[in-house]
């Protein structure tokens, strides 16, 4: 954005139908970064005089001519003898003050005489003054949830997204909106994606646009299992590789070159068409059939090659991650980003608390956890077992009862062994790797190492 | 945002599927549109809440009236345009207007602390009608900045703002000096037809702006 002019620059002593009006904010002088320097121009002299002659003006305001200028190595300008064709077409540059302070002149001297063009020179001039904008505001991401939210109040969609496809509707747009403003450097800015395996914090670099590329690649399980393109053969059919980060590895190989932000329409086309295909799933007439493959419910298996979540769950899962890695990207550029919407937030804490229990079991079987077979009771599917109270606080918490022995068993408050608290966000941030079980600032009561253990679980539902 | 299908077809797809009733392509609409709404009605209005109510009252009308898009007519997105302009002008002169009322002394309802307007005294009708125009140009150049052929708004950003002179801006753009004030012209003269329109509060052209 231009501020205010100067008025002090050499050319800008010239009275009459300059490149600027006195109260032109727009543009800048030539004498001020622009054109040939004076000094510059003064080497070309020939001896005439220094100052330009005050020339009459198309708006000759009768105004005292300027005081003589100091003696200075400005040069006299001769106007040049352009052709009319040629004096028109450079009306546009003369209204932005980008002309050589020779044509300046020359238009100038040509507006006193062709009125059809000083016509056009001041409609251009009073053009220039709307390109001084407002800095565009950004959107308040909230405001998307409420207009569309009025806008089905007024009129029931007959098609509508299903309520656990709302998170990654909103996510995805919040990130897309984050992404609107990128320049190369942006798209460019390192990023260290962060996630916990076997135990250990594990990284991976990338950029920006990397991190668009993975979660492209890792979404199209839905896509493909939804009917759309895979991303990364760039057909239709089973997923190439197995599982989220298999797939990205062969996304980010597939190109020589690194990802750029040309990954950002295919990411949101792809996004678009999940939640339009979800819809489908759900509200086409064609219900029963869907019911018969589970589409109807949600329950449609979506395979992360070692695992499968049903599509209600996967789409929670794609929030989660699409959250997680906007707030990688923020952080990478230094943009501030918020949590989801608190309703959307614990859809996603309710998933991973759901998980807890199978993770606790992966874990047991890989002898990471060594339950104490003192403490352990395994009970028959569907009786309650062991369990733990995990308190999440905050905007969008609640409180879920694990089960420790066995994702079979009934968690039960009568069986309550241990209790942990902890923030919203901060749990969110430790099931995606970013905090360690160690780190996590959890409030804890009771059997240290069934808390241990749901806490290194809950790290371990982290991947790339 | 991305586009690969050309707007028309775009636009026709988008319209039979907000007809059906499909709440996924309201979205998609929201994200096409929303920050050309909102800046608009912001344009006009100069008041952040205000814009967002434009905001709903514009997908709310596209979402129950599709129908009153005709694609033959025109892009959807200067029909969109089109009407939040007519709704952010509309809210302008009955936000003012009541502000006249209300700041007249001699009035019944007057109250103590008369409502000055965003811009300073309420005045005259003459002065609501000039703001009203102010505000509808300076909204009506946005969308033609906006909506303008790539290459005319990149050299007027370049003179503009990066206050190259045409010389400079035909070699940072890699085009022929005559080109660059060709361009520059012709941008103005595309960006001077905001003024044009001398009924205050009347819709951009319809087509855009070029």
């Amino acid at each position: 954005m231009s501020g205010a002019g100067h008025e002090d620059g050499d050319w800008e002593k010239h009275e009459g139908y300059g490149p600027r009006g006195p109260d032109d904010g727009a543009g800048d002088s030539d004498g001020d970064g622009k054109g040939p320097e004076p000094g510059t121009a003064g080497r070309a002299g020939d001896g005439s005089p220094r100052i330009p002659l005050p020339r009459s003006s198309v708006e000759d305001t009768g105004l005292p001519l300027p005081a003589p200028e100091p003696p200075a190595p400005a040069a006299p300008l001769v106007p040049l003898v352009l052709e009319h064709d040629v004096l028109r077409s450079l009306l546009g540059a003369w209204a932005l003050a980008a002309c050589a302070p020779e044509e300046t002149l020359a238009v100038e001297e040509h507006l006193g005489e062709c009125g059809a063009c000083a016509d056009e020179a001041r409609r251009l001039r009073e053009a220039v003054e709307l390109l001084q904008r407002p800095e565009p505001l950004d959107l308040d991401p909230t405001l998307r949830t409420r207009v569309l939210e009025s806008c089905l109040d007024r009129r029931p969609p007959r098609i509508p997204v299903p309520e656990w496809a709302a998170p990654y509707d909103a996510e995805t747009a919040r990130l897309d909106a984050l992404l609107q403003d990128f320049g190369d450097s942006e798209w460019h800015a390192p990023v260290r994606l962060r996630w916990f395996e076997d135990d250990e914090q594990t990284t991976r670099r990338t950029t920006v646009a990397g991190v668009i590329a993975h979660l492209l690649s890792v979404d199209g399980l839905v896509a493909v299992a939804l009917g759309l393109d895979d991303p990364v053969t760039g057909g239709q059919g089973t997923p190439v590789a197995p599982n989220p980060a298999s797939r990205t590895e062969a996304y980010w190989r597939a190109s020589y070159f690194p990802p750029t932000r040309s990954v950002r329409v295919p990411w949101r086309e792809q996004s678009h068409g999940i939640v339009r295909h979800v819809s489908f799933a759900v509200g086409s007439t064609s219900r029963a059939g869907e019911a018969e493959r589970g589409g109807g419910s949600g329950k449609l298996p979506i395979s992360y090659g070692d695992f499968e979540l049903p599509l209600r769950d996967a789409m929670l899962d794609r929030a989660f991650e699409c959250w997680v890695h906007a707030g990688d990207i923020a952080d990478a550029v230094d943009y501030p980003y918020e949590p989801p919407a608190p309703r959307h937030l614990h859809g996603m804490i309710d998933l991973a608390a759901r998980m807890l229990p199978e993770a606790l079991a992966a874990r047991r079987l890989a002898g990471l956890a060594a339950p104490n077979r003192t403490t352990r009771h395994l009970v028959p599917a569907g009786e309650p077992g062991r369990s733990l109270r995990l308190e999440i606080e905050g905007s969008g918490g609640g409180e879920w009862l694990i089960s420790l022995d066995s994702p079979a068993a009934l968690a039960s408050s009568a069986h309550e062994v241990a209790h942990v608290a902890l923030d919203g966000v901060e749990f969110c941030q430790l099931a995606a790797g970013h905090v360690s079980p160690e780190e996590a600032a959890a409030g804890q009561d009771g059997d240290r190492e069934a808390i241990r253990d749901v806490l290194f679980a809950a790290a371990s539902l982290s991947r790339m | 945002m991305p586009k690969t299908d050309t707007p028309p077809r775009w636009d026709r797809k988008m319209q039979q599927r907000l007809a059906r009733g499909e709440a996924a392509a309201l979205g998609e609409l929201y994200d096409r549109f929303a920050s050309l709404v909102h800046g608009l009605a912001h344009r006009v209005l100069a008041d952040e809440q205000a814009a967002d109510r434009i905001t709903r009252e514009v997908f709310a009308h596209v979402w129950q009236h599709p129908d009153a898009y005709d694609p033959k007519q025109g892009p959807l997105r200067s029909w969109v345009a089109t009407l939040t302009h007519r709704l952010a002008v509309q809210r302008l002169r009955q936000k003012e207007t009541a502000a006249l009322v209300h700041s007249d002394p001699d009035s019944p309802d007057a109250p103590d602390n008369a409502y000055a307007g965003p811009t300073g005294s309420p005045g005259s009708m003459e002065e609501l009608e000039r703001r009203v125009r102010r505000a509808s140009v300076a909204a009506r150049a946005d969308y033609i900045v906006t909506s303008m052929p790539a290459p005319l708004r990149a050299a007027l950003e370049l003179a503009y703002f990066q206050r190259r002179d045409y010389r400079q801006t035909a070699a940072d753009l890699g085009v022929t000096e005559a080109e660059a004030r060709r361009r520059l012209r012709l941008g103005l003269q595309l960006l001077s037809t905001a003024h044009d329109t001398g009924t205050p509060g009347a819709p951009p052209e319809h087509g855009g702006a070029v």
